[in-house]
């Protein structure tokens, strides 16, 4: 008897018909990337749509609300809130993207090595208890009263308190790798730890470690707007979100609109991204 | 019981004089002098010499250390380089508002969030479990001081319905003290909510596949019966381990909703103290708020033998 074809041979399906069963079975996925692709683009091309001068100031139309003109309405400078709505993404995007990017190798490097010799391990995982046990934005908030403010230092202080978290997905996995025929096998065959870790146990960490930079990249965004927003983030003249939000807190009853739209802007970025993050686990069969 | 209680209890002194060394290097760590930064722009030599000697940043970092540990043991925080008040004092001024506070997003969540997992969960692929998904997906990624704004102008500004802002205390009365707090309330439990339904979703589902839900089903039994008595008391553990955890997602909530809506509690308590760099009260609540995330954890612990009667510890 010969032997059973698949019912289904992928192989025979055109370009499109490939691209629609992939939309249809990670819709999260398709949905993330797609809204993230159009907020990504909106902040690096920002001076093509047609916005203005985000910083530029015209007292006279102070306050005026989004049907005069003004999309999304002006301040109580009168700077026009779309304008530094559509700049702000830059800095959202940018802080998530480094904080994920940097804490991810910091955080990968020393769990790969707390992860591998036992004899650090004990110990430090306790420090890493301790160092959890500090709610992450008090920490970033205690780590920028002591910074001057500044995109560097916001995102200084956002990595801190992920750095332990990275460490921990990174060593549950080694631990369990340790043990795994495969690290067994090129260890008998001589290869030392540096190789081992570099490549045996990295690329089979990618799977987590790329989910992982996904939700760090969108609480990291989130964080941002907190810090800003209580005063403590991103330098009051930078327009980001929270910073646009904090002044707008005062003229919630008189111009909520200097509140909503960034806010809206916000929502969605972290959304779209924490969408993507949800496809990827699908999609890589992460946990 | 209670040994196992106290041997968890001393286990966790480690755990929080990590914290407590973490929070004091803080100020060591960054770059700068601490006293400098904490004088301000505008201090003279005197006030940042003042300062150092008032900190105690004069002494060598080990001295340092061990006076602040020796000063924690005994229950000192320090005072306040603002108002020259004990640290203890001011956060137990400070603590009813946002215990109150994250009492109540506590409520609030478990009590919407446990039915809306199990909901979805039984009604797996149903409509319904794609709302509670899609709720879940956007409720965590909603910014809590934004929602906190479009509530208060949707229910105070337009409707008049409850107060922009503000805190009653209890004593004051329980619905004065409820009214406050109903739409802060709301704006924190949101993302706890949608953190709690997932985790009630993926927990009963892996339950309701078990052979003896299928038998409990198969001879008749109730569905809401078989939901709460069969199912949810197998699938509470994550559900209580992400209760305990995601009190840390809380109280970073609570810094930003107690700011929108000007409640007096830890977290207004923390961001004057970030503004006036007053850092002693800065540590004293990141210390408090971390015991108490580490004592909470320990209760979840505690739980689980009650929960399930297998763990044995």
């Amino acid at each position: 008897m010969a032997p059973a074809k698949p019912a289904l041979e992928p192989d025979h399906l055109s370009r499109g018909a490939r691209i629609i069963r992939f939309v249809r079975r990670q819709p999260t996925l398709v949905v993330g990337l797609v809204v993230l692709a159009v907020i990504v683009v909106a902040g690096l091309l920002a001076p093509l749509w047609w916005t203005g001068d985000p910083l530029e100031m015209r007292p006279a139309e102070r306050l005026t609300s989004p049907v005069t003109g003004h999309w999304f309405g002006t301040d109580n400078f009168g700077r026009d809130v779309y304008t530094r709505t559509i700049y702000g993404t830059r800095i959202s995007l940018i802080v998530g993207a480094t904080v994920s990017i940097v804490s991810l190798l910091i955080g990968t490097t020393l769990g790969l090595v707390i992860g591998f010799y036992r004899r650090l391990d004990a110990v430090m995982m306790r420090v890493m208890d301790g160092l959890m046990a500090i709610p992450a934005i008090l920490l970033a908030l205690a780590l920028m009263a002591l910074m001057k403010a500044s995109v560097r230092n916001v995102i200084i202080a956002l990595v801190i308190p992920e750095i332990p978290r990275v460490i921990r997905v990174v060593r549950a996995s080694v631990l369990s790798l340790r043990e795994h025929t495969m690290v067994e096998g090129v260890r008998a065959l001589g290869a030392r730890t540096p190789r081992i870790l570099l490549r045996y146990m990295l690329p089979a960490l990618m799977a987590p470690l790329i989910v992982q930079a996904t939700y760090i990249c969108a609480s990291a965004i989130l964080f941002e707007a907190y810090l800003s927003f209580l005063g403590a983030g991103t330098p009051p003249h930078i327009p980001s979100w929270g910073n646009i939000m904090a002044e707008g807190k005062t003229y919630v009853q008189l111009a909520f609109w200097i509140i909503l739209f960034p806010g809206l802007f916000l929502a969605l970025t972290v959304l779209a991204i924490n969408l993507v993050g949800d496809g990827l686990r699908e999609t890589l069969d992460v946990r | 019981m209670v040994p196992e209680i106290v041997r968890r209890l001393v286990a966790t002194i480690p755990v929080m004089g990590v914290v407590a060394i973490a929070v004091f290097a803080l100020l060591h760590v960054t770059p700068g002098d601490p006293a400098v930064i904490i004088a301000g722009d505008y201090a003279t030599a005197e006030d940042v010499a003042k300062i150092r000697a008032k900190l105690g940043l004069d002494q060598p970092f080990v001295t340092q250390v061990g006076i602040w540990l020796g000063r924690i043991v005994r229950g000192d925080l320090g005072t306040s380089i603002y108002s020259g008040l004990p640290v203890t004092t001011l956060i137990g001024q400070r603590a009813e508002a946002t215990i109150a506070l994250t009492l109540m997003s506590m409520l609030i969540s478990v009590g919407v969030a446990v039915p809306l997992g199990v909901l979805a969960a039984w009604k797996k692929g149903s409509l319904i479990d794609r709302a509670v998904m899609v709720f879940a997906v956007s409720g965590f990624s909603m910014p809590t001081f934004w929602l906190g704004f479009v509530l208060v102008y949707v229910f105070a500004v337009s409707l008049h319905w409850l107060p922009v802002q503000g805190f009653q205390p209890i004593e004051r009365g329980f619905w004065p003290f409820l009214r406050h707090l109903i739409l802060p309330a709301i704006t924190l439990s949101l993302v706890f909510m949608a953190l709690i339904a997932r985790m009630t979703r993926a927990s009963m589902l892996g339950v309701l596949s078990e052979d003896y839900i299928r038998t409990a089903f198969a001879k008749g039994l109730a569905p809401r019966r078989v939901l709460v008595r069969h199912a949810l008391k197998n699938a509470a553990l994550p559900i209580v381990t992400i209760i305990g955890l995601g009190f840390a997602l809380l109280i970073g909530g609570a810094v930003v909703t107690e700011s929108v809506f000007a409640l007096p509690g830890l977290g207004r308590l923390t961001v004057d103290a970030i503004i006036r760099r007053d850092y002693p009260v800065i540590q004293g609540v990141i210390l408090v708020v971390s015991g108490v995330y580490v004592l909470l954890n320990l209760v979840v612990d505690l739980v689980y033998v009650v929960v399930d009667p297998r763990i044995k510890y």
